[in-house]
């Protein structure tokens, strides 16, 4: 039994048309049929926080959303950050303060830093905390990553004024 | 692992979703997905038919009537955390919202899903419990509204059949003047909870309890509602010795063992748990009759 289903999905500003088995996942989809493979799986049981993208405009776990649910939504992925090839200044602050390691967690990190900082501009050391407990790093021990965001969030401040 | 083959479906109204479930077998909702997901990937469940109920949008609401406020099932944890009816009318509940999962997964994951999932510890499954909740479950055959008792049966299992739908949430406001306290213990902020322990009380005008509610998650498979324990502290002071006797008397309450907690821990957690949300609730409704 396969079912499939045509779907259109708008990724990093690009609309893709695709028919895709409705078991499919999301991350798959981006990994698979789009060649997107800056979106990393890890545990695909929503945990590990790896593949988060963002789906109009909000962070979610990518292994737990199925590529028909985002028909017609519009997604953003780690790909979709620089501009015009440049990093950008979260991603710059990231390997200014030796935040990643090995690289895995690290769009994930990126993507749900996105969401976090364009909602909450200047956050507390605590917040920033509680946010990142959803994405997991074996390498860092998290305090690069946390002076990272906390660089970025001032950065991000001034470039805005 | 992939989630097994089968046959999606996406209707838009709940009386297609109830249509659906009528006529097909080994049917799975879908909700946020947050734990059906991961159950398809690990291929613990492997529906032939998946009706995902996200472009249901009659089901995504919050709606005060009355001293209640009624949810859609679909209605996002996110909905709810952003809501200002919910920071207005229900401010424990933007308390318990905070320990649920993670920003990635409240930003999908449903008020429904959570009840419909039942974990034991759930803090949406343990506001439900202390807010007096009644179920709304849909079917063909029409609608039935059970209570937090009914829905319960037992761990992971509630009353909803396998044709029917919870669409529903009715919960009881909390009175303005009740002063609240949420807190649970997890190995790590995000992780399910051991124990939680949710508490509104009101005092009355010598500073007495005149309305106390504990709903205490972990110690089994559903949150408890120690009524004993309520009534005793009717009619006292919130005093130290009063509470701590209160928090004494809820680890009395038989708890269960598995491979990672005692049983005897969860009752240790339980006197703490309690004891501290008794406390939160006894100072913010000394504030509340302050202002009065």
């Amino acid at each position: 039994m396969t079912d499939k289903r045509s779907i259109a999905v708008k990724v990093n500003g690009q609309t893709y048309e695709r028919e895709v088995d409705t078991r499919m996942t999301l991350v798959d989809f981006l990994r698979h049929e789009l060649d997107l493979t800056g979106t990393h799986v890890g545990c695909e049981h929503g945990v590990c926080g790896a593949c988060t993208v963002l789906v109009n405009g909000e962070s979610v776990r990518s292994c737990l959303m199925l590529a028909v649910q985002a028909n017609e939504q519009s997604i953003q992925t780690v790909e979709g950050l620089a501009v015009n090839g440049e990093l950008n200044i979260l991603q710059q602050c990231f390997q200014d303060h030796h935040s990643l390691q090995c690289g895995f967690c690290t769009s994930g990190m990126l993507m749900t830093l996105t969401e976090f900082l364009r909602d909450h501009p200047n956050p507390t050391q605590q917040e920033v905390q509680e946010v990142l407990s959803g994405n997991l790093c074996r390498c860092t021990g998290y305090l690069p990553i946390m002076s990272a965001a906390m660089d970025a969030a001032q950065k991000m401040r001034e470039a805005q004024s | 692992m992939k989630p097994a083959a089968f046959k999606y479906h996406d209707p838009s109204r709940l009386s297609d979703v109830v249509d659906l479930l009528s006529t097909l077998e080994n049917t799975r909702l879908l909700a946020g997905g947050q734990t059906l997901m991961p159950m398809m990937n690990f291929r613990y469940l492997m529906p032939d038919h998946l009706i995902d109920l996200n472009k249901v949008s009659e089901l995504d609401f919050i709606q005060i009537e009355g001293g209640y406020m009624n949810i859609g099932a679909m209605t996002r944890q996110r909905t709810l955390e952003f809501s200002d009816e919910v920071a207005e009318h229900c401010p424990i509940m933007l308390q318990a919202l905070h320990y649920v999962g993670h920003r990635q997964t409240r930003n999908r994951g449903t008020i429904g899903g959570s009840l419909c999932h039942f974990d034991p510890s759930a803090e949406l499954v343990n506001m439900t419990a202390l807010l007096d909740g009644t179920l709304q479950i849909s079917s063909k055959n029409g609608s039935r509204e059970v209570s937090m008792d009914e829905f319960n049966q037992g761990f992971l299992t509630t009353q909803v059949a396998e044709q029917e739908i919870l669409s529903r949430v009715r919960l009881t406001l909390p009175h303005v003047r009740d002063g609240f306290g949420f807190v649970e213990f997890a190995r790590r902020h995000g992780d399910f909870a051991i124990v939680a322990c949710s508490c509104l009380m009101r005092l009355d005008a010598l500073g007495q309890i005149e309305s106390i509610k504990i709903a205490v998650s972990g110690l089994g498979a559903a949150p408890v509602r120690p009524s004993n324990v309520e009534k005793n502290l009717m009619g006292q002071l919130p005093s130290k010795s009063a509470l701590i006797q209160a928090a004494h008397d809820v680890s009395q309450i038989e708890s269960v063992s598995d491979a990672y907690v005692t049983a005897s821990y969860r009752q240790h957690l339980a006197r703490i748990m309690t004891y501290r949300a008794l406390c939160q609730a006894a100072k913010s409704a000394q504030e509340k009759s302050n202002d009065r």
